[in-house]
């Protein structure tokens, strides 16, 4: 690494469908591989990525997605019938696995074992009746400015 | 890129420090550029890049960190603490390979 002050990521992640949950965590674990610093803030739809009760059970959405699917093209009107929402994760769930990338659950458990700091936002956690003893262990809830401190010199990426 | 003379071998460098061919790699090797990078090998350092050196010789790749973890060799927690500041680069350098190209 270089001299002086190492490199720091702050990244916030603000979905919760399947698809917008791995974006994130493998940015921040490609940043702890190289020894990069991690701040990971984890607000509104993208607190279920930590919540335990939510982590595994994230879906992609069927509806209203045109990249849905490259391989066969779901239509918005089949997207919507039940059970299409939950098929398209579990295909993707199975991909993802095809090509050794953790479950969310796991994933998480990971990035903080590998020294990334992870946050829940107060202010979601609030308005979704959630405590830290929701989120996985070594969460901890942060306020909107204690962010501002934490990633303070920080490159952020916002997703 | 540089050559460099380590325990009397020619060893050639890519640009960002890994070994041009892993084939020049020894243990004595790996100590002096273990001791440049301040590090001490133990017993689980030299599981892991022994590891790593297997997994090079069957797919001719470095192997991703998740690849190293997943076999049981060292857990996440343990590979952070003993290959510090950047782990992926740290045990593809010390075990003599290509720079790791996996996104896990």
């Amino acid at each position: 690494m270089t001299e002086g002050s190492p490199r720091k990521l702050a990244i916030i992640a603000s979905k919760g469908s399947l698809d917008m949950a791995y974006p994130p965590l493998i940015l921040a674990n490609a940043a702890r591989m190289m020894g990069i610093e991690v701040e990971l803030f984890f607000t509104f739809w993208g607190l279920d990525i930590i919540t335990k009760k939510k982590m595994n059970n994230l879906n992609v959405a069927t509806v209203g997605n045109p990249a849905m699917h490259p391989s066969f093209h779901i239509p918005t009107w089949i997207g919507g019938l039940p059970g299409m929402s939950a098929m398209a994760s579990a295909m993707m769930r199975q991909e993802i696995d095809k090509l050794d990338f953790p479950p969310v659950g796991e994933f998480i458990e990971m990035l903080v074992d590998a020294g990334a700091n992870v946050y829940g936002c107060k202010m979601s956690m609030d308005m979704m009746k959630l405590t830290e003893a929701d989120l996985i262990d070594g969460a901890k809830v942060l306020g909107a400015m204690e962010f501002m401190e934490k990633s303070e010199g920080a490159q952020i990426i916002f997703v | 890129m540089a050559t460099r003379e380590i325990a009397g071998k020619t060893i050639e460098f890519d640009d960002d420090g890994y070994m041009k061919d892993p084939q020049d790699w020894s243990k004595e090797v790996c100590e002096v550029l273990a001791g440049e990078q301040d590090i001490t090998l133990s017993d689980v350092h030299w599981k892991v890049i022994e590891f790593a050196r297997d997994e090079y010789n069957k797919t001719k790749e470095s192997p991703t960190l998740r690849r190293i973890t997943k076999s049981g060799v060292i857990s996440t927690k343990d590979l952070y603490a003993f290959f510090p500041n950047g782990p992926a680069g740290k045990i593809a350098k010390l075990a003599g390979l290509h720079k790791p190209t996996g996104c896990i």
